[in-house]
């Protein structure tokens, strides 16, 4: 699983660390699949990704995607933004199964199990659960705890929930203490790993 | 006859937009009506990476890449905004706490059925994004569009051929040449532009209309 909503929330410097790391034959799960020639595009273009699980592929800049899409290099799972975050939401809050209502006699419930509940008209749906996920965060302390920074929330909270090992790089890790625990937006015990990567990091790499 | 260009129409859609209402505006045309919504009404606009109290897009050189709108472009936050994550925003939608979203659509049918997604071409990369769990979740779909094809083909049709978004859920549909509900009974015009006779309308629809409004 890899955080972000476009570029917005993007793990970039943890996507650089995986292509350097070298895993194959892997499975994404994103709500996007790459923009430009870095982060995401970058992992795509090395073609260790087997499959990405995402809603919206198809951007104006998805060009390293769509090149693979196209030659057959790479499976795609579309699922509606929507049943992405709830199956997300599921598989971190340990449920077996969800019935939604988004995709109700779409293709993309075909073949689907569907049920009538009070008069309205469901889908079941699995959970997407990862042995990883990336994120990014803003600030985070000692024990985990994180906060984001504007829309680049996005998928952070719920994906972070739903891997066996969640890795975060955050702008600034701070003493405990420091974060408002009313305003502490991820507790700690979804978070595996934090990786500080400054601001100047960033715009050197 | 006067047909409405992309701004009259997205005028149009944005006069019907009452005081109070937690709207969505889907990526492309629809994205026009924030500009027309009535300075003296409060309308809270939500967008599905996260935002709610979105405001207009920010000066230049004050663009935020972490402030952005489901198309990605920079937005503004409204003083009394707020940020969350994608379960919350989805909630917002398919819980039926959003009041209004405005969809572009391929085609609508008859009975309300949406396809606004996938043309259904062989080599076309499919795409759906937000676009199905708001067709479900808003308490009333809106749907503005060209009320037939670039090549003379009606956009409303008695079943849709393109793969669909959701069934029955859109309420209303705005075109360039008239405003037309779906009801029970079927297809009602609500309003027709200058000019036009009801009967070139139906001419250029592919289901039955019923006629509500006056003129024509």
């Amino acid at each position: 699983m890899i955080g972000g909503f476009g570029t917005a929330g993007m793990p970039s410097e943890l996507i650089d660390a995986l292509i350097e790391q070298g895993a194959k034959n892997l499975t994404v799960v994103n709500n996007n699949a790459g923009n430009g020639d870095t982060g995401l595009a970058a992992l795509l273009k090395t073609r260790r990704v087997r499959k990405i699980v995402c809603s919206y592929p198809r951007q104006a800049d998805s060009w390293v995607f769509d090149g693979l899409y196209k030659e057959g290099q790479i499976e795609l799972e579309l699922v509606p933004q929507g049943n992405l975050a709830c199956r997300i939401e599921a598989a971190g809050a340990g449920l077996g199964a969800i019935f939604t209502p988004t995709g109700y006699g779409t293709l993309l419930a075909q073949g689907k199990e569907t049920r009538a509940i009070e008069g309205k008209n469901y889908v079941l749906e699995l959970p997407i659960k990862a042995d990883f996920a990336l994120i990014k965060a803003d600030r985070a302390d000692r024990w985990g705890n994180l906060i984001y920074r504007k829309a680049a929330r996005n998928f952070g909270p719920i994906m972070a929930r739903a891997a066996a090992c969640t890795i975060v790089q955050v702008r600034e890790v701070v003493p405990l203490g420091a974060l408002d625990p009313e305003s502490i937006v991820t507790p700690g015990i979804f978070v595996r790993r934090v990786v500080r990567v400054a601001a100047s990091e960033r715009a050197a790499a | 006859m006067n047909r409405l260009n992309r701004d009259q129409l997205a005028a149009r859609v944005a006069a019907d937009i009452p005081e109070g209402a937690y709207v969505n505006l889907g990526i492309g045309a629809p994205t026009l009506v924030a500009n027309y919504l009535p300075k003296d009404r409060e309308i809270f606009l939500h967008s599905e990476n996260g935002l709610l109290g979105m405001g207009p897009a920010p000066g230049a050189g004050e663009e935020d890449p972490d402030l952005i709108n489901a198309g990605k472009q920079p937005v503004t936050l409204l003083r009394g905004g707020c940020y969350f994550h994608h379960g919350d925003s989805f909630a917002m939608m398919r819980g039926g706490h959003l009041d209004i979203c405005v969809l572009g659509a391929f085609q609508v049918s008859a009975a309300g059925d949406l396809a606004n997604w996938h043309t259904g071409a062989p080599d076309a990369i499919p795409a759906v994004g937000g676009a199905m769990d708001l067709a479900i979740g808003a308490k009333r779909v809106l749907v503005m569009m060209d009320h037939v094809t670039k090549s003379g083909e009606p956009k409303i049709v008695p079943l849709c051929t393109y793969p669909l978004t959701a069934v029955t859920c859109v309420a209303r549909i705005y075109t360039d040449l008239a405003v037309i509900d779906v009801t029970a009974r079927g297809l009602a015009v609500v309003q027709m532009v200058e000019g036009l006779l009801f009967e070139q309308l139906q001419r250029m629809t592919g289901a039955p209309l019923a006629r509500i409004c006056g003129g024509g």
